[in-house]
Protein backbone atom coordinates (compact mmCIF):
# COMPACT_ATOMS: atom_id res chain seq x y z
CA UNK A 1 0.00 0.00 0.00
CA UNK A 2 1.38 3.41 -0.93
CA UNK A 3 1.89 6.03 1.75
CA UNK A 4 -1.01 8.50 1.98
CA UNK A 5 -0.52 11.92 0.45
CA UNK A 6 0.68 14.58 2.94
CA UNK A 7 -1.73 17.44 3.32
CA UNK A 8 -0.35 20.95 3.67
CA UNK A 9 -3.61 22.37 4.99
CA UNK A 10 -3.78 19.72 7.70
CA UNK A 11 -0.14 20.32 8.60
CA UNK A 12 -0.69 24.08 8.98
CA UNK A 13 -3.81 23.52 11.12
CA UNK A 14 -2.00 21.08 13.38
CA UNK A 15 0.97 23.38 13.76
CA UNK A 16 -1.54 25.98 14.97
CA UNK A 17 -2.81 23.45 17.49
CA UNK A 18 0.78 22.75 18.51
CA UNK A 19 1.29 26.48 19.12
CA UNK A 20 -1.53 26.45 21.70
CA UNK A 21 0.05 23.55 23.56
CA UNK A 22 3.52 25.09 23.51
CA UNK A 23 2.45 28.65 24.37
CA UNK A 24 2.63 28.31 28.16
CA UNK A 25 5.92 26.45 27.88
CA UNK A 26 7.41 29.16 25.68
CA UNK A 27 6.10 31.76 28.10
CA UNK A 28 7.69 29.88 31.02
CA UNK A 29 11.08 29.72 29.32
CA UNK A 30 10.96 33.40 28.33
CA UNK A 31 9.69 34.51 31.74
CA UNK A 32 12.46 32.62 33.54
CA UNK A 33 15.00 34.95 31.88
CA UNK A 34 13.42 38.08 33.35
CA UNK A 35 13.99 39.93 36.56
CA UNK A 36 11.00 40.59 38.76
CA UNK A 37 10.54 44.12 37.41
CA UNK A 38 11.23 42.87 33.87
CA UNK A 39 8.19 40.61 34.21
CA UNK A 40 5.98 43.63 34.66
CA UNK A 41 7.49 45.98 32.11
CA UNK A 42 8.06 43.65 29.11
CA UNK A 43 5.68 41.78 26.80
CA UNK A 44 4.94 38.30 28.18
CA UNK A 45 6.03 36.37 25.11
CA UNK A 46 9.24 38.25 24.38
CA UNK A 47 12.51 38.88 26.22
CA UNK A 48 13.23 41.88 28.41
CA UNK A 49 16.34 44.01 27.94
CA UNK A 50 17.79 42.52 31.14
CA UNK A 51 18.69 38.87 30.74
CA UNK A 52 18.36 37.62 34.32
CA UNK A 53 18.30 33.83 33.92
CA UNK A 54 21.59 33.42 35.77
CA UNK A 55 20.45 35.58 38.67
CA UNK A 56 17.13 33.75 38.78
CA UNK A 57 18.75 30.33 38.85
CA UNK A 58 21.08 31.50 41.61
CA UNK A 59 18.16 32.80 43.64
CA UNK A 60 16.11 29.62 43.10
CA UNK A 61 18.90 27.40 44.34
CA UNK A 62 19.94 29.62 47.27
CA UNK A 63 16.58 30.94 48.51
CA UNK A 64 15.65 29.70 52.02
CA UNK A 65 19.07 28.02 52.46
CA UNK A 66 18.83 26.10 49.22
CA UNK A 67 15.60 24.31 50.09
CA UNK A 68 14.79 23.94 46.38
CA UNK A 69 17.54 21.34 46.03
CA UNK A 70 15.98 19.39 48.91
CA UNK A 71 12.61 19.50 47.17
CA UNK A 72 14.17 18.29 43.94
CA UNK A 73 15.92 15.39 45.70
CA UNK A 74 12.74 14.53 47.63
CA UNK A 75 10.68 14.51 44.45
CA UNK A 76 13.17 12.22 42.71
CA UNK A 77 13.23 9.87 45.70
CA UNK A 78 9.46 9.73 46.25
CA UNK A 79 8.62 9.37 42.57
CA UNK A 80 11.45 6.94 41.83
CA UNK A 81 10.73 4.56 44.71
CA UNK A 82 6.97 4.66 44.08
CA UNK A 83 7.42 3.97 40.39
CA UNK A 84 9.83 1.06 40.88
CA UNK A 85 7.61 -0.45 43.58
CA UNK A 86 4.43 -0.04 41.56
CA UNK A 87 6.05 -1.52 38.47
CA UNK A 88 7.36 -4.60 40.27
CA UNK A 89 4.02 -5.31 41.95
CA UNK A 90 1.94 -4.66 38.82
CA UNK A 91 4.24 -6.72 36.59
CA UNK A 92 4.28 -9.77 38.84
CA UNK A 93 0.53 -9.72 39.44
CA UNK A 94 -0.36 -8.81 35.84
CA UNK A 95 1.83 -11.66 34.55
CA UNK A 96 0.12 -14.10 36.90
CA UNK A 97 -3.36 -13.00 35.86
CA UNK A 98 -2.44 -13.27 32.20
CA UNK A 99 -0.56 -16.57 32.20
CA UNK A 100 -1.95 -18.73 35.00
CA UNK A 101 -5.40 -20.00 35.79
CA UNK A 102 -5.97 -20.29 39.50
CA UNK A 103 -9.04 -20.39 41.74
CA UNK A 104 -10.19 -16.86 42.56
CA UNK A 105 -7.99 -15.30 39.87
CA UNK A 106 -10.89 -13.98 37.83
CA UNK A 107 -12.56 -12.52 40.94
CA UNK A 108 -9.38 -10.83 42.17
CA UNK A 109 -8.77 -9.31 38.74
CA UNK A 110 -12.31 -7.93 38.63
CA UNK A 111 -11.89 -6.42 42.09
CA UNK A 112 -8.80 -4.59 40.87
CA UNK A 113 -10.61 -3.40 37.74
CA UNK A 114 -13.42 -2.04 39.89
CA UNK A 115 -10.86 -0.32 42.10
CA UNK A 116 -9.76 1.82 39.15
CA UNK A 117 -12.98 3.71 39.85
CA UNK A 118 -12.25 4.37 43.54
CA UNK A 119 -11.47 8.07 43.71
CA UNK A 120 -8.24 8.89 45.51
CA UNK A 121 -10.18 11.67 47.20
CA UNK A 122 -12.32 9.27 49.18
CA UNK A 123 -9.10 7.64 50.36
CA UNK A 124 -6.83 10.59 51.08
CA UNK A 125 -8.35 11.76 54.34
CA UNK A 126 -8.82 8.30 55.94
CA UNK A 127 -5.33 7.32 54.76
CA UNK A 128 -4.04 10.45 56.45
CA UNK A 129 -5.77 9.48 59.69
CA UNK A 130 -4.52 5.88 59.55
CA UNK A 131 -0.99 7.04 58.85
CA UNK A 132 -1.25 9.58 61.59
CA UNK A 133 -2.18 6.83 64.07
CA UNK A 134 0.73 4.75 62.82
CA UNK A 135 3.11 7.69 63.16
CA UNK A 136 3.81 7.69 59.42
CA UNK A 137 2.63 11.17 58.48
CA UNK A 138 5.42 13.60 57.78
CA UNK A 139 7.62 10.73 56.57
CA UNK A 140 8.45 9.70 52.98
CA UNK A 141 6.41 6.51 53.50
CA UNK A 142 3.22 8.59 53.57
CA UNK A 143 3.84 9.45 49.91
CA UNK A 144 5.47 6.23 48.69
CA UNK A 145 3.22 3.53 50.19
CA UNK A 146 -0.10 4.81 48.74
CA UNK A 147 1.54 5.41 45.34
CA UNK A 148 2.82 1.83 45.10
CA UNK A 149 -0.68 0.50 44.41
CA UNK A 150 -1.56 1.18 40.80
CA UNK A 151 -4.66 -0.75 39.65
CA UNK A 152 -4.45 0.75 36.16
CA UNK A 153 -0.83 -0.36 35.92
CA UNK A 154 -1.85 -3.90 36.80
CA UNK A 155 -4.56 -3.82 34.14
CA UNK A 156 -2.04 -2.54 31.60
CA UNK A 157 0.48 -5.28 32.46
CA UNK A 158 -2.16 -8.02 32.32
CA UNK A 159 -3.27 -7.04 28.84
CA UNK A 160 0.34 -6.56 27.78
CA UNK A 161 1.49 -9.95 29.09
CA UNK A 162 -1.49 -11.63 27.42
CA UNK A 163 -0.49 -10.39 23.99
CA UNK A 164 3.30 -10.34 24.35
CA UNK A 165 4.07 -13.73 25.91
CA UNK A 166 3.31 -16.87 23.98
CA UNK A 167 2.13 -19.88 26.00
CA UNK A 168 4.40 -22.18 23.99
CA UNK A 169 7.40 -20.23 25.27
CA UNK A 170 6.40 -21.03 28.85
CA UNK A 171 5.81 -24.68 27.96
CA UNK A 172 9.22 -25.11 26.40
CA UNK A 173 10.91 -23.39 29.34
CA UNK A 174 9.07 -25.78 31.68
CA UNK A 175 10.14 -28.80 29.64
CA UNK A 176 13.72 -27.56 29.96
CA UNK A 177 13.17 -27.80 33.69
CA UNK A 178 13.04 -24.13 34.63
CA UNK A 179 11.03 -23.21 37.72
CA UNK A 180 8.16 -20.76 37.55
CA UNK A 181 10.13 -17.90 39.10
CA UNK A 182 13.14 -18.45 36.90
CA UNK A 183 10.87 -18.38 33.85
CA UNK A 184 9.45 -15.08 34.99
CA UNK A 185 12.74 -13.36 35.83
CA UNK A 186 14.96 -14.75 33.10
CA UNK A 187 12.61 -15.28 30.18
CA UNK A 188 9.50 -13.12 30.54
CA UNK A 189 10.79 -10.01 32.29
CA UNK A 190 12.76 -9.05 29.20
CA UNK A 191 9.72 -9.48 26.92
CA UNK A 192 7.62 -7.44 29.33
CA UNK A 193 10.11 -4.55 29.37
CA UNK A 194 8.16 -2.08 27.15
CA UNK A 195 5.04 -2.59 29.27
CA UNK A 196 7.11 -2.15 32.43
CA UNK A 197 8.65 1.09 31.17
CA UNK A 198 5.15 2.36 30.44
CA UNK A 199 3.86 1.59 33.93
CA UNK A 200 7.09 2.95 35.45
CA UNK A 201 6.86 6.22 33.58
CA UNK A 202 3.16 6.77 34.19
CA UNK A 203 3.48 6.04 37.92
CA UNK A 204 6.53 8.27 38.03
CA UNK A 205 4.53 11.13 36.50
CA UNK A 206 1.58 10.52 38.80
CA UNK A 207 3.76 10.67 41.92
CA UNK A 208 5.99 13.47 40.62
CA UNK A 209 2.93 15.59 39.84
CA UNK A 210 0.93 14.63 42.93
CA UNK A 211 -0.05 17.60 45.01
CA UNK A 212 -2.97 16.55 47.19
CA UNK A 213 -1.28 13.70 49.04
CA UNK A 214 1.99 15.46 50.02
CA UNK A 215 0.00 18.58 50.84
CA UNK A 216 -1.94 16.77 53.54
CA UNK A 217 0.75 14.29 54.64
CA UNK A 218 3.86 16.42 55.04
CA UNK A 219 4.47 19.30 57.41
CA UNK A 220 8.23 19.97 57.46
CA UNK A 221 9.38 22.28 54.69
CA UNK A 222 12.48 20.21 54.01
CA UNK A 223 10.43 17.06 53.39
CA UNK A 224 8.21 18.57 50.70
CA UNK A 225 8.28 17.64 47.03
CA UNK A 226 8.57 20.35 44.37
CA UNK A 227 4.83 20.68 43.78
CA UNK A 228 3.96 21.64 47.35
CA UNK A 229 7.12 23.70 47.83
CA UNK A 230 6.56 25.77 44.71
CA UNK A 231 2.89 26.27 45.59
CA UNK A 232 4.03 27.65 48.96
CA UNK A 233 6.43 30.08 47.28
CA UNK A 234 3.68 31.05 44.87
CA UNK A 235 1.17 31.83 47.59
CA UNK A 236 3.84 33.80 49.50
CA UNK A 237 4.49 35.79 46.30
CA UNK A 238 0.83 36.64 45.74
CA UNK A 239 0.43 37.61 49.39
CA UNK A 240 3.21 40.08 48.75
CA UNK A 241 5.62 38.96 51.44
CA UNK A 242 8.86 37.06 51.07
CA UNK A 243 10.78 39.67 49.14
CA UNK A 244 10.82 41.35 45.80
CA UNK A 245 12.34 38.59 43.70
CA UNK A 246 9.85 35.87 44.61
CA UNK A 247 7.83 35.88 41.36
CA UNK A 248 10.90 35.28 39.25
CA UNK A 249 12.06 32.53 41.64
CA UNK A 250 8.70 30.78 41.40
CA UNK A 251 8.73 30.95 37.61
CA UNK A 252 12.34 29.84 37.24
CA UNK A 253 11.81 27.08 39.81
CA UNK A 254 8.79 25.89 37.85
CA UNK A 255 10.86 25.88 34.67
CA UNK A 256 13.66 23.86 36.27
CA UNK A 257 11.27 21.35 37.80
CA UNK A 258 9.56 20.50 34.50
CA UNK A 259 12.82 19.57 32.80
CA UNK A 260 13.52 16.11 34.30
CA UNK A 261 10.17 14.58 33.34
CA UNK A 262 10.24 16.02 29.83
CA UNK A 263 13.76 14.64 29.40
CA UNK A 264 12.66 11.26 30.64
CA UNK A 265 9.71 11.07 28.26
CA UNK A 266 11.86 12.04 25.30
CA UNK A 267 14.61 9.63 26.28
CA UNK A 268 12.30 6.65 26.82
CA UNK A 269 9.91 7.54 23.99
CA UNK A 270 10.42 4.39 21.97
CA UNK A 271 9.71 2.11 24.92
CA UNK A 272 6.63 3.69 26.43
CA UNK A 273 4.95 4.31 23.10
CA UNK A 274 5.38 0.70 22.03
CA UNK A 275 4.32 -0.35 25.53
CA UNK A 276 1.01 1.40 24.99
CA UNK A 277 0.61 0.35 21.38
CA UNK A 278 1.63 -3.33 21.58
CA UNK A 279 -1.59 -4.36 23.18
CA UNK A 280 -1.40 -2.26 26.30
CA UNK A 281 -4.73 -0.59 25.58
CA UNK A 282 -6.38 -2.97 23.16
CA UNK A 283 -8.84 -3.62 26.00
CA UNK B 1 4.80 -47.44 34.85
CA UNK B 2 5.23 -44.26 32.87
CA UNK B 3 1.51 -43.63 32.67
CA UNK B 4 1.06 -43.73 36.43
CA UNK B 5 4.08 -41.50 36.89
CA UNK B 6 2.61 -38.94 34.49
CA UNK B 7 -0.74 -39.12 36.21
CA UNK B 8 0.91 -38.46 39.51
CA UNK B 9 3.11 -35.63 38.25
CA UNK B 10 0.45 -33.68 36.30
CA UNK B 11 -1.39 -32.45 39.41
CA UNK B 12 1.94 -31.56 41.07
CA UNK B 13 2.80 -29.44 38.05
CA UNK B 14 -0.53 -27.71 38.24
CA UNK B 15 -0.26 -27.23 41.97
CA UNK B 16 3.21 -25.78 41.62
CA UNK B 17 1.93 -23.32 39.03
CA UNK B 18 -0.97 -22.36 41.24
CA UNK B 19 1.28 -21.67 44.18
CA UNK B 20 3.54 -19.59 41.93
CA UNK B 21 0.52 -17.61 40.71
CA UNK B 22 -0.59 -16.82 44.25
CA UNK B 23 2.93 -15.78 45.19
CA UNK B 24 3.07 -13.50 42.15
CA UNK B 25 -0.18 -11.71 43.00
CA UNK B 26 0.32 -11.66 46.79
CA UNK B 27 2.58 -8.58 47.10
CA UNK B 28 0.20 -6.46 45.02
CA UNK B 29 -2.78 -7.56 47.05
CA UNK B 30 -1.12 -6.95 50.41
CA UNK B 31 -0.62 -3.31 49.42
CA UNK B 32 -3.99 -3.19 47.69
CA UNK B 33 -5.76 -4.19 50.89
CA UNK B 34 -3.67 -1.93 53.13
CA UNK B 35 -3.67 1.18 50.93
CA UNK B 36 -7.08 0.95 49.23
CA UNK B 37 -9.54 -1.29 51.04
CA UNK B 38 -8.61 -0.46 54.65
CA UNK B 39 -8.80 3.35 54.12
CA UNK B 40 -12.03 2.90 52.19
CA UNK B 41 -13.70 1.01 55.00
CA UNK B 42 -12.19 3.34 57.57
CA UNK B 43 -13.69 6.32 55.72
CA UNK B 44 -17.05 4.59 55.78
CA UNK B 45 -16.68 3.90 59.49
CA UNK B 46 -15.62 7.47 60.34
CA UNK B 47 -18.52 8.94 58.44
CA UNK B 48 -20.98 7.46 60.96
CA UNK B 49 -19.53 9.39 63.90
CA UNK B 50 -19.43 12.95 65.09
CA UNK B 51 -16.78 14.58 67.22
CA UNK B 52 -18.29 16.13 70.30
CA UNK B 53 -16.90 18.67 72.66
CA UNK B 54 -17.56 16.35 75.58
CA UNK B 55 -17.24 12.60 75.37
CA UNK B 56 -15.25 12.25 72.14
CA UNK B 57 -16.77 10.52 69.12
CA UNK B 58 -20.44 9.60 69.18
CA UNK B 59 -22.22 7.30 66.75
CA UNK B 60 -24.71 9.37 64.75
CA UNK B 61 -25.78 6.93 62.02
CA UNK B 62 -26.46 8.61 58.73
CA UNK B 63 -26.59 12.13 60.20
CA UNK B 64 -23.45 13.27 58.39
CA UNK B 65 -24.88 12.11 55.07
CA UNK B 66 -28.21 13.83 55.71
CA UNK B 67 -26.29 16.96 56.58
CA UNK B 68 -24.19 16.76 53.40
CA UNK B 69 -27.24 16.27 51.20
CA UNK B 70 -28.72 19.44 52.67
CA UNK B 71 -25.43 21.33 52.68
CA UNK B 72 -25.68 24.06 50.07
CA UNK B 73 -21.90 24.46 49.91
CA UNK B 74 -21.46 20.78 49.05
CA UNK B 75 -24.36 20.69 46.59
CA UNK B 76 -23.21 23.82 44.79
CA UNK B 77 -19.77 22.31 44.43
CA UNK B 78 -21.25 19.11 43.00
CA UNK B 79 -23.34 21.15 40.57
CA UNK B 80 -20.26 23.12 39.55
CA UNK B 81 -18.14 20.04 38.79
CA UNK B 82 -21.12 18.46 36.98
CA UNK B 83 -21.35 21.50 34.72
CA UNK B 84 -17.59 21.32 34.26
CA UNK B 85 -17.85 17.63 33.39
CA UNK B 86 -20.61 18.18 30.82
CA UNK B 87 -18.65 20.85 28.96
CA UNK B 88 -14.95 20.16 29.49
CA UNK B 89 -14.87 16.37 29.08
CA UNK B 90 -16.61 16.29 25.65
CA UNK B 91 -14.38 19.12 24.43
CA UNK B 92 -11.21 17.46 25.70
CA UNK B 93 -12.01 13.94 24.48
CA UNK B 94 -13.37 15.26 21.16
CA UNK B 95 -10.13 17.12 20.52
CA UNK B 96 -8.05 14.14 21.64
CA UNK B 97 -9.92 11.84 19.25
CA UNK B 98 -9.66 14.33 16.39
CA UNK B 99 -5.91 14.74 16.88
CA UNK B 100 -5.40 10.98 17.22
CA UNK B 101 -7.28 10.38 13.94
CA UNK B 102 -5.29 13.10 12.17
CA UNK B 103 -2.02 11.57 13.36
CA UNK B 104 -3.17 8.09 12.41
CA UNK B 105 -4.24 9.19 8.91
CA UNK B 106 -0.58 9.63 7.99
CA UNK B 107 -1.31 12.83 6.07
CA UNK B 108 0.57 15.09 8.42
CA UNK B 109 4.08 16.41 8.07
CA UNK B 110 6.16 16.64 11.29
CA UNK B 111 3.72 14.12 12.80
CA UNK B 112 6.02 12.93 15.59
CA UNK B 113 6.86 16.50 16.54
CA UNK B 114 3.16 17.38 16.75
CA UNK B 115 2.42 14.22 18.73
CA UNK B 116 5.08 14.88 21.34
CA UNK B 117 4.24 18.59 21.52
CA UNK B 118 0.59 17.94 22.30
CA UNK B 119 1.59 15.27 24.84
CA UNK B 120 4.20 17.49 26.52
CA UNK B 121 1.81 19.26 28.95
CA UNK B 122 1.01 15.88 30.55
CA UNK B 123 4.56 15.77 31.90
CA UNK B 124 4.09 19.16 33.57
CA UNK B 125 2.71 18.99 37.13
CA UNK B 126 -0.82 20.31 37.63
CA UNK B 127 0.57 22.81 40.13
CA UNK B 128 2.91 24.30 37.53
CA UNK B 129 0.24 24.22 34.80
CA UNK B 130 -2.14 26.16 37.06
CA UNK B 131 0.64 28.54 38.05
CA UNK B 132 1.64 29.25 34.43
CA UNK B 133 -1.90 29.76 33.23
CA UNK B 134 -2.57 31.87 36.30
CA UNK B 135 0.17 34.25 35.13
CA UNK B 136 -0.99 34.09 31.51
CA UNK B 137 -4.56 34.95 32.56
CA UNK B 138 -3.34 37.83 34.72
CA UNK B 139 -4.24 41.44 34.05
CA UNK B 140 -0.81 42.82 35.02
CA UNK B 141 1.78 40.96 33.01
CA UNK B 142 -0.34 38.34 31.25
CA UNK B 143 0.36 38.49 27.51
CA UNK B 144 -3.34 38.39 26.60
CA UNK B 145 -4.07 41.49 28.67
CA UNK B 146 -0.90 43.17 27.36
CA UNK B 147 -1.81 42.42 23.74
CA UNK B 148 -5.38 43.56 24.35
CA UNK B 149 -4.20 46.86 25.82
CA UNK B 150 -1.75 47.44 22.99
CA UNK B 151 -4.41 46.81 20.35
CA UNK B 152 -7.18 48.58 22.24
CA UNK B 153 -9.25 45.43 22.43
CA UNK B 154 -11.18 44.30 25.51
CA UNK B 155 -9.73 41.22 27.17
CA UNK B 156 -11.99 39.05 29.33
CA UNK B 157 -11.07 38.89 32.99
CA UNK B 158 -10.17 35.23 32.97
CA UNK B 159 -10.04 35.05 36.77
CA UNK B 160 -13.42 36.67 37.43
CA UNK B 161 -16.35 34.65 38.72
CA UNK B 162 -17.95 34.51 35.27
CA UNK B 163 -14.85 33.11 33.61
CA UNK B 164 -13.18 31.05 36.34
CA UNK B 165 -14.75 27.68 35.54
CA UNK B 166 -13.93 28.07 31.84
CA UNK B 167 -10.39 29.13 32.73
CA UNK B 168 -9.96 26.02 34.89
CA UNK B 169 -11.45 23.97 32.05
CA UNK B 170 -8.82 25.35 29.71
CA UNK B 171 -6.00 24.36 32.08
CA UNK B 172 -7.33 20.82 32.48
CA UNK B 173 -7.90 20.48 28.73
CA UNK B 174 -4.41 21.77 28.01
CA UNK B 175 -2.92 19.29 30.48
CA UNK B 176 -4.77 16.13 29.47
CA UNK B 177 -5.67 16.29 25.76
CA UNK B 178 -2.28 14.78 24.91
CA UNK B 179 -2.56 11.95 27.44
CA UNK B 180 -5.96 10.93 26.09
CA UNK B 181 -4.76 11.39 22.52
CA UNK B 182 -1.82 9.04 23.09
CA UNK B 183 -4.07 6.32 24.52
CA UNK B 184 -6.45 6.62 21.55
CA UNK B 185 -3.58 6.82 19.06
CA UNK B 186 -1.98 3.68 20.50
CA UNK B 187 -5.30 1.86 20.10
CA UNK B 188 -5.66 3.11 16.50
CA UNK B 189 -2.17 1.82 15.70
CA UNK B 190 -3.17 -1.59 16.98
CA UNK B 191 -5.93 -1.98 14.36
CA UNK B 192 -4.62 -4.36 11.69
CA UNK B 193 -4.22 -2.53 8.37
CA UNK B 194 -5.91 -5.28 6.32
CA UNK B 195 -9.25 -4.19 7.76
CA UNK B 196 -9.00 -0.93 5.84
CA UNK B 197 -8.25 -2.48 2.49
CA UNK B 198 -11.73 -3.73 1.68
CA UNK B 199 -13.25 -0.40 2.69
CA UNK B 200 -10.73 1.51 0.58
CA UNK B 201 -11.53 -0.71 -2.37
CA UNK B 202 -15.19 0.16 -1.94
CA UNK B 203 -14.13 3.81 -2.24
CA UNK B 204 -14.46 4.84 1.40
CA UNK B 205 -12.66 8.13 2.15
CA UNK B 206 -10.67 9.00 5.26
CA UNK B 207 -13.76 10.36 7.04
CA UNK B 208 -15.87 7.32 6.30
CA UNK B 209 -12.98 5.10 7.39
CA UNK B 210 -12.65 7.00 10.67
CA UNK B 211 -16.37 6.99 11.42
CA UNK B 212 -17.25 3.44 10.42
CA UNK B 213 -14.12 1.49 11.23
CA UNK B 214 -11.60 3.33 13.37
CA UNK B 215 -13.85 4.85 16.04
CA UNK B 216 -15.88 1.66 16.62
CA UNK B 217 -12.66 -0.38 16.85
CA UNK B 218 -11.17 1.70 19.64
CA UNK B 219 -14.36 1.79 21.72
CA UNK B 220 -12.70 0.18 24.79
CA UNK B 221 -10.01 2.86 24.83
CA UNK B 222 -12.58 5.62 24.39
CA UNK B 223 -14.55 4.24 27.32
CA UNK B 224 -11.38 4.08 29.41
CA UNK B 225 -10.50 7.71 28.75
CA UNK B 226 -14.11 8.73 29.40
CA UNK B 227 -14.21 6.99 32.79
CA UNK B 228 -10.84 8.46 33.82
CA UNK B 229 -12.02 11.93 32.77
CA UNK B 230 -15.28 11.62 34.70
CA UNK B 231 -13.37 10.60 37.82
CA UNK B 232 -10.88 13.42 37.28
CA UNK B 233 -13.56 16.10 36.92
CA UNK B 234 -15.31 15.14 40.12
CA UNK B 235 -11.99 15.16 41.96
CA UNK B 236 -10.89 18.58 40.71
CA UNK B 237 -8.57 20.02 43.32
CA UNK B 238 -5.12 21.24 42.29
CA UNK B 239 -6.16 23.89 39.75
CA UNK B 240 -8.86 25.58 41.87
CA UNK B 241 -6.67 25.35 44.97
CA UNK B 242 -3.80 27.12 43.17
CA UNK B 243 -6.01 29.79 41.59
CA UNK B 244 -7.55 30.35 45.02
CA UNK B 245 -4.35 32.07 46.09
CA UNK B 246 -4.69 34.53 43.15
CA UNK B 247 -8.47 34.98 43.32
CA UNK B 248 -9.55 34.15 46.87
CA UNK B 249 -12.92 35.87 46.45
CA UNK B 250 -13.91 33.86 43.37
CA UNK B 251 -12.48 30.48 44.38
CA UNK B 252 -13.61 29.72 47.89
CA UNK B 253 -12.85 26.74 50.11
CA UNK B 254 -15.97 24.99 48.84
CA UNK B 255 -15.48 25.66 45.12
CA UNK B 256 -15.28 21.93 44.31
CA UNK B 257 -16.42 19.04 46.53
CA UNK B 258 -12.85 17.83 46.87
CA UNK B 259 -11.66 21.26 47.94
CA UNK B 260 -14.56 21.36 50.39
CA UNK B 261 -13.57 18.00 51.92
CA UNK B 262 -10.02 19.30 52.27
CA UNK B 263 -11.19 22.54 53.89
CA UNK B 264 -13.45 20.64 56.28
CA UNK B 265 -10.70 18.26 57.33
CA UNK B 266 -7.72 20.59 57.57
CA UNK B 267 -9.05 24.10 58.20
CA UNK B 268 -12.16 23.35 60.21
CA UNK B 269 -11.12 20.06 61.83
CA UNK B 270 -14.42 18.41 60.97
CA UNK B 271 -12.82 15.09 60.12
CA UNK B 272 -15.93 12.94 60.37
CA UNK B 273 -18.00 15.23 58.22
CA UNK B 274 -15.11 15.47 55.74
CA UNK B 275 -15.03 11.66 55.59
CA UNK B 276 -18.76 11.60 54.87
CA UNK B 277 -18.41 14.25 52.16
CA UNK B 278 -15.55 12.43 50.43
CA UNK B 279 -17.27 9.08 50.80
CA UNK B 280 -20.44 10.53 49.28
CA UNK B 281 -18.38 11.99 46.46
CA UNK B 282 -16.78 8.57 45.94
CA UNK B 283 -20.19 6.90 45.75
CA UNK B 284 -21.34 9.55 43.28
CA UNK B 285 -18.28 8.94 41.08
CA UNK B 286 -18.83 5.18 41.14
CA UNK B 287 -22.51 5.61 40.20
CA UNK B 288 -21.73 7.98 37.33
CA UNK B 289 -18.88 5.78 36.03
CA UNK B 290 -21.15 2.76 36.23
CA UNK B 291 -23.96 4.54 34.36
CA UNK B 292 -21.46 5.61 31.69
CA UNK B 293 -20.36 2.00 31.27
CA UNK B 294 -23.90 0.67 31.17
CA UNK B 295 -25.08 3.20 28.62
CA UNK B 296 -22.17 2.50 26.28
CA UNK B 297 -22.76 -1.23 26.62
CA UNK B 298 -26.41 -0.83 25.74
CA UNK B 299 -25.52 1.14 22.66
CA UNK B 300 -23.14 -1.64 21.72
CA UNK B 301 -25.89 -4.22 21.98
CA UNK B 302 -28.23 -2.14 19.83
CA UNK B 303 -25.74 -1.94 17.01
Amino acid sequence: MSAPRRSNLLTVLMLGVLAYFLLPVVWLVVASTKSNSGLFRSFGLWFDRDFALGDNLRSVFTRDDGVFVRWLVNTFAYAGLSAVGATVLATMAGYAFAKYTFPGGRLLFNIVLGAVMIPTTALAIPTYLLFSNAGLTNTPWAIILPSIVNPFGLYLMTVYAQSAIDDSLLESARIDGAGEFRIFWQVCARILAPGMVTVLLFTLVATWNNYFLPLIMLQDTDKLPLTVGLAQWQSAATRGNGGEALYSSVITGAMVSTLPLIAMFLFLQRYWQSGLADGGVKG
Amino acid sequence: MTTTAEKASAPTWRRRQRIAAYLFVAPFFVFFVLMLLVPLFYAGYLSFFREQLIGGNAFVGLDNYVRALQDERFLRGVLRVTLFLLVQVPVMLGLALLFALVLDSGRLRFASLVRLGIFLPYAIPGVIAALMWGYLYGQDFGPFAQAGRALGLPVPEFLSSGWMLASIGNIVTWSFVGYNMIIMYAALRAIPAEIYEAARMDGAGEFRLAWSIKIPSIRPSLLLTLIFSVIGSFQLFTEPQLLKSISPVVVTGEYTPNLYAFTLAFSRSELNYAAAVSFLLGILIMIVSYVVQLSTQRRERQR
